[in-house]
């Protein structure tokens, strides 16, 4: 305990640094992802092409990526944009195919009714798809936030500091409690967020909440988004 | 092979009582179709038969033997089952699906396959589809499918569950009269369960309509119970108090139509006019006329629920 | 990509074949640990999770377990074990990580792959007299198998990615390169390595890819092509009773009148 009260300041502190490595990728993922989902939602071949692409991405390892890439963007390896740059990749890799989930989970029928009562394709799309599809993609966006925030880690192998810090220098320096602090927080970091994203979802999304058939759904949409 | 409920009642486990002592007789080797609104407790009924559902009190005995002294497996291997949407298994295909039963019972491949192809001319369909999916047929060629499966051990009991529920309405006339046939063919005990009890007349032998909890508001033969309904329930439920089932006649130019309570004709009556022939002709009218018949069969089933 | 260039002409050196740091030995313990991780893994997830897909029962403990472990950060998993075990025991400790992290991945591909099963195949297969173990072989594992194997894929995966992080505790493998030349401030090596890791899990993925498609019933793939057909003109054709709902209502109870014998 003695190591944990003598450093909470760096607790805290690697903490905030850890939410603004993970907090950028997460929500420029996102941005990214839902042109990205509706295109490959609308046009069929678009689709295999961009979700293809997204699986391979998200196949490298991490350590390998957050190496490659600097070699084609130029950027330095050690930068904290580099980080960035691989995590967002990863999140789009997720995020993109669970919005062409979601836009594709969207009841035709609403959708018809709405062109039949002459709403434009553009408003459409903001005002009726893309607030349906709202469940299936926090579904997907709360994977991408809970695994964002646990990678991060990894770039304390690269000199980005993070929670990361706490398990080289903890292992290195042979105290269990940092390393062990290091995992805590980091789980506890991702499971707020999550619970967070869950509850904000709520209150945006009220009417996901009593609709058993599309919590189903939502589930299945976690589970393929895992898998 | 008869069936006979005695005293059977089943809560579940989430405390609803689906059956409340239930007490009934299913002659052998004819039709006893169970009908009633959804809730009623019918498929639960049903399924206890096979010990799908195990009944919390009473006893269900075949040929006075008590089922729950059977083990359920080998029950069910000896009890035909059709249900709704067929429950075809998707990877196999329509020959070893025919051929399921018979090979769990250990017959040898090759028999049980040529078996099978027979029981495909039985139910009405071609042998080249015996090599198809599921999943390339039609809805009503895979509830022919079903119903030849649920021959394929050659059961005394057949237990057929809404099997038509989820056709088309002109298939669904197809396949009624095809089950008219069949029976008439291998005379087995059949347990029928729908909500439309146009399609429990047409079927019964026996006609029992349930109310929930499986309590029997009525049973007896579609004559039986159209000629006296037991209560207002009744009644209303086989739609003799609306005035469609009070048919009376109208000579328009020179020809007998046969018309309902609400004065809308129902069909036209040929030769002499006994109650038995204007049943059949107003049903051969409605064979012809498939589609009208069948059309209205939705509509029925909404009244029914 | 003068780096690139780079990294292969490190990659191709003649050093690259021989020694105790050769690519091919790495890459032997890489795949070593990896495999291994994996089998035992498997042994413990795929059975467990037939159990809890074919039962339903302890389905929510998975859920949430999978669901923590995706919070769980590897690489300090990793430390941890290591740590706790002793820094002796670091093959053990990286295995036990391993197995750790890729367990939910396949525990998730076995009960989901029993679950999306259709209930009323299964119902319909007890009630013509199958067996549970029978449900569980000739149906219930034949179609789940596709979603079982995605789910190896995602372990298998997570397994080759983290013990590339094994190389910081001192197991070599394919990472042993990527963290030297970063210590030793040599790019062509860290990116060599990195690409060979790269190779690898793309190479993983595809082969389990095609085992996802090859292992998906025939009977299934007609339908789904078949069925996706047949669904979109069923939404069709279900939609059109909405839209002229009334008026084929009025012609169906015009139609039904004396139907019943009387």
């Amino acid at each position: 305990m003695n190591w944990l009260s003598n450093n909470l300041d760096l607790v805290l502190e690697l903490t905030i640094q850890h939410l603004r490595l993970a907090v950028i990728p997460i929500v420029l993922g996102f941005i990214i992802s839902v042109p990205l989902g509706y295109v490959a939602y609308r046009y069929r071949l678009t689709r295999g092409i961009l979700l293809t692409i997204a699986g391979l991405l998200y196949t490298i390892p991490s350590l390998a990526l957050l190496i490659v890439l600097p070699a084609i963007t130029g950027i330095s390896v050690f930068s904290d944009l580099n980080l960035i740059i691989a995590l967002t990749i990863y999140a789009v890799a997720i995020m993109a195919r669970s919005v062409a989930d979601a836009l594709a989970s969207v009841d035709p029928g609403v959708r018809q009714a709405a062109t039949a009562m002459g709403y434009s394709s553009w408003r459409r799309f903001w005002t009726v798809e893309f607030p349906l599809a709202g469940p299936v993609m926090l579904a997907g966006l709360r994977v991408v936030a809970v695994s964002t925030i646990a990678l991060v880690t990894v770039g304390i192998l690269v000199g980005v500091e993070s929670l990361g810090y706490l398990f080289t220098n903890g292992f290195q320096r042979r105290i269990l409690l940092e390393v062990l602090t290091g995992v805590v927080m980091t789980m506890v970091l991702a499971l707020v967020v999550d619970f967070l994203l869950a509850r904000v979802g709520r209150l945006v999304m009220p009417w996901s909440r009593p609709q058993r058939a599309s919590q189903r759904q939502v589930a299945a949409a976690t589970a393929e988004a895992v898998l | 092979m008869s069936i006979e409920f005695r005293g059977v009642s089943k809560r579940f486990a989430d405390g609803t009582l689906a059956v409340e002592d239930f007490s009934l007789v299913v002659p052998s080797r004819s039709i006893t179709v169970l009908v009633g609104s959804s809730g009623c407790g019918k498929t639960t009924l049903l399924r206890m038969i096979n010990r799908m559902v195990e009944p919390t009190a009473g006893s269900i005995l075949i040929d006075d033997a008590d089922i729950s002294e059977e083990s359920p497996v080998a029950l069910r291997r000896r009890i035909g089952y059709v249900m709704q949407n067929s429950g075809l298994l998707p990877h196999r295909k329509v020959i070893d699906n025919v051929a399921t039963v018979p090979l769990l019972n250990g017959v040898p491949k090759k028999q049980a396959q040529s078996a099978a192809l027979t029981l495909l001319d039985t139910v009405g369909l071609d042998r080249s589809l015996a090599d198809r999916y599921p999943s390339q047929l039609s809805g009503g060629q895979q509830q022919r499918v079903g119903v030849a499966r649920g021959l394929a051990a050659n059961p005394n009991i057949l237990l057929m569950d809404e099997p038509f529920g989820a056709v088309d309405p002109i298939v669904r006339a197809e396949l009624q009269t095809e089950t008219l046939r069949l029976q008439r063919e291998l005379d087995k005990t059949v347990v029928f369960v729908t909500h439309d009890i146009d399609e429990a007349f047409l079927l019964g032998d026996q006609v029992v309509i349930l109310q929930k909890g499986g309590r029997i508001a009525q049973q007896g033969s579609p004559a039986e119970i159209l000629a006296a309904p037991a209560d207002d329930f009744v009644a209303e439920f086989v739609g003799a108090d609306r005035g469609r089932r009070v048919l009376s006649i109208q000579q328009v130019d020179g020809v007998d139509i046969l018309v309902d309570g609400d004065g809308r004709p129902a069909g036209r009556l040929g030769g002499s006019a006994t109650g038995r022939r204007i049943t059949e002709t107003a049903r051969i009218d409605e064979t012809k006329a498939g589609a009208r018949t069948a059309s209205g069969a939705p509509a029925q089933g909404e009244r029914a629920s | 990509m003068n780096l690139f260039l780079d990294a292969f002409l490190w990659l191709f050196s003649p050093d690259r074949l021989a020694g105790a740091n050769a690519i091919p030995v790495r890459l032997g313990e890489h795949l070593f640990f990896t495999f291994f991780a994996f089998l035992i893994a498997s042994a413990i997830a795929v059975p467990v999770g037939f159990l809890i897909g074919h039962t339903g029962k302890g389905r929510e403990i998975a859920v949430a377990v999978s669901g923590a472990a995706r919070a769980l950060p590897s690489f300090g998993l990793i430390l941890l074990l290591v740590m706790i075990i002793g820094v002796l025991q670091i093959a053990p400790a990286v295995t036990i990580a391993l197995v750790l992290l890729a367990i939910p991945s396949i525990l998730a591909g076995a009960y989901s792959g029993l679950e999306a099963v259709d209930r009323r195949t299964i119902d319909a297969a007890r009630a013509v007299g199958m067996t549970e173990w029978q449900i569980l072989t000739k149906v219930e594992i034949p179609l789940g198998l596709p979603l079982l194997i995605s789910g190896m894929r995602s372990g298998m995966l997570q397994i080759v990615a983290t013990a590339t992080l094994a190389a910081y505790v001192g197991l070599g493998g394919l990472g042993y390169d990527i963290l030297q030349g970063i210590a030793i401030r040599r790019y062509d090596q860290t990116l060599g390595g990195a690409l060979v890791v790269v190779i690898l899990a793309l190479l993983l993925d595809t082969i389990f890819g095609i085992l996802e498609h090859l292992v998906v019933p025939r009977g299934v793939r007609l339908g789904r092509t078949a069925g996706s057909g047949e669904k979109r003109t069923g939404r069709g054709s279900s939609r059109r009773p909405g839209v002229d709902g009334p008026e084929q209502a009025a012609t169906a109870s015009a139609s039904l009148v004396g139907s019943g014998p009387s």
